[in-house]
């Protein structure tokens, strides 16, 4: 299978001297699902810009589908759809005539490009808005629009820079259907998420970045598997003046009615609640204090608060 | 080198952003020089008498049209490209596979569109007034043609600085509207005193008003093919300028 995106040794400084890049390669296979995951300011933004040629690289190399961005731009912007993190329209247009025009710009001619847009338009629920001028859709309906924009043309590798943000649950759900399905026709698929549940749901690959560099990158089943333990909350049925002592297991008191549990391998949430039993306390619910991809997440980068908020 | 799709798409996009607020693009011209030919041609001009051969208001009708479509082609452009850049618009054009060519070309013949639209209303506003003669129509239409385009140019070249809308506004209000009316709108520079006639040839705008002129009314202060030549080489100049500035992603790229 060849490679949808192959990047080596890519940097990039910023006139201001911040190294954004420190470096980075990676490569994504054809038809892979693949997130791209760091804090803000990790350098996941410069990258996909570099990608999508809206940020100049200071050096290393870039290859969409083997064609260079360097020797071959027009053929490698040719093969990918962009959504950005940031809304880009001319608010004043029409929302049909957002993504027509986006199909020309890619060279898909008048007549074919209105029939392309009424396939997204009305895949993406935008059918009956398409003579509704942009500033009056909604945060959601702008969002799907950006998605139609990006594949009207029909590309062979989705670039998406947070496409669920500030999305409600219904919508961000309906999207994940969408992409996977995409995705199962064989649309490569780049997306960069703070939902780390979106990752775990949908993506088959992941690499970590955080301040410039690739800290890991695996798929997503490897990735989770490298987690040796995890915190489960309990709550319980009755009144506890302190953590319980319980033989193999660190437990801490979160409040008199529920505690925090470290479970740690070889330990299975069995033998938890065998000691739990054995020590009179019932369990009313149980629930990850983490989600489990966000515990590696934080072990990795080491990031557990915003710096700078005090 | 040029995607004709996307340069068709291009022009298109400006050609709808022109007639949907023609309030703002189409309009005001129509009613400014209707002024200008009530006031300068019918009240004044009146009194004033021929001037190279013609009343005044034939003598001021070129200049006011090519006054029109220099600051509209510059407008269109400056403004268009300059509020894609600030709505951030104009990322859809730069991540798709459109060459420096094409954005410069589809947007500047925008500006050509819109500056030969306007010109052409003002020259329905000035039939009104007047019986327009056309002594030498292709001679007409083509620094016409060229002079939209310079300006359009130029108005890209000043969007790609731009940061504000007021760096759009300066260069139209405190360059181009006076060296337009220094440039023998109203006036032919026979009759200025001969030091100043001097100053008015350092003006560029002069050769292109009287270029128009010549092949509106066969009159001209200056040869026409000064203001062809001229017109042609800035053309060349700024189209080279924004191209590589294009290239270079200036005030697009990070």
């Amino acid at each position: 299978m060849s490679q949808a995106l192959t990047v080596e040794n890519l940097v990039k400084v910023y006139q201001s001297g911040k190294m954004a890049l420190k470096g980075i390669s990676l490569a994504i296979a054809e038809g892979d699902f693949f997130a791209l995951l760091g804090p803000n300011g990790a350098g996941k933004s410069t990258f996909i810009g570099i990608v999508s040629s809206l940020v100049t690289k200071t050096s290393g190399t870039v290859r969409v589908f083997e064609h260079s961005i360097d020797d071959d731009i027009l053929k490698a912007k040719q093969l990918i759809g962009i959504v950005p993190q940031e809304f880009n329209f001319n608010i004043f247009t029409k929302t049909i005539d957002v993504v027509v025009t986006q199909a020309g710009y890619y060279g898909v001619p008048y007549r074919q490009a209105k029939e392309q847009a009424e396939h997204y338009l009305q895949q993406l629920g935008l059918w009956e808005k398409r003579n509704e001028t942009v500033r009056f859709l909604s945060g959601g309906m702008k969002r799907r629009l950006m998605i139609a924009r990006a594949l009207v043309h029909q590309p062979k590798l989705l670039i998406l820079d947070e496409p669920t943000a500030g999305v409600d649950i219904e919508l961000r759900r309906s999207l994940w259907v969408y992409l996977e399905k995409l995705n199962q026709q064989g649309l490569t698929i780049l997306l960069t998420t703070h939902y780390l549940e979106e990752v775990e749901i949908l993506c088959k690959n992941v690499a970590i970045i955080d301040n410039g560099e690739i800290l890991v990158e695996k798929s997503v089943h490897s990735l989770l598997g490298d987690l040796t333990g995890e915190t489960l909350i309990l709550d319980i049925d009755s009144i506890l003046p302190e953590a319980p002592q319980l033989e193999h297991f660190t437990c801490r008191l979160v409040s008199p009615d529920s505690i925090e549990v470290d479970l740690l391998e070889p330990q299975t949430v069995n033998n938890l609640f065998t000691a739990l039993d054995a020590a009179g306390i019932r369990v009313l619910s149980l629930r990850n204090k983490f989600n489990r991809l966000e515990e590696l997440f934080i072990r990795l980068t080491g990031h557990t608060v915003v710096e700078g908020i005090s | 080198m040029i995607n004709w799709v996307a340069l068709k798409t291009i022009v298109r996009k400006e050609c709808i952003r022109i007639f949907r607020i023609w309030p703002q693009t189409l309009l005001p011209p129509a009613i400014t020089m209707s002024l200008y030919f009530v006031i300068f041609g019918h009240v004044i001009g009146s009194r004033i008498g021929l001037v190279d051969g013609y009343n005044y208001i034939q003598f001021i009708a070129p200049g006011l049209v090519m006054m029109t479509v220099i600051l509209n082609a510059y407008a269109n452009v400056s403004a268009s490209f300059f509020s894609a850049k600030f709505t951030h618009s104009v990322q859809e054009l730069m991540v798709a596979p459109v060459s420096e060519w094409t954005i410069l070309l589809g947007y500047t013949l925008g500006g050509v569109i819109r500056g030969l639209v306007v010109g052409a209303v003002v020259l329905l506003v000035a039939s009104f007034f007047t019986h327009i003669p056309i002594q030498h129509f292709f001679s007409m239409l083509a620094i016409l043609l060229i002079s939209a385009w310079l300006f359009s140019l130029a108005g890209f070249f000043n969007a790609l600085f731009a940061n504000t809308f007021d760096d759009i506004s300066i260069i139209p209000n405190f360059v181009l509207t006076p060296l337009t009316y220094l440039g023998g709108v109203f006036y032919s520079i026979q009759a200025l005193p001969p030091r100043w006639r001097v100053v008015a040839h350092f003006n560029p705008i002069l050769y292109l008003m009287n270029g128009f002129r010549y092949g509106m009314l066969g009159v001209a202060d200056v040869s026409p093919w000064t203001g062809l030549f001229i017109s042609l080489a800035a053309s060349i100049f700024f189209a080279v300028l924004c191209y590589m500035l294009l290239k270079r992603g200036k005030g697009l790229r990070t």
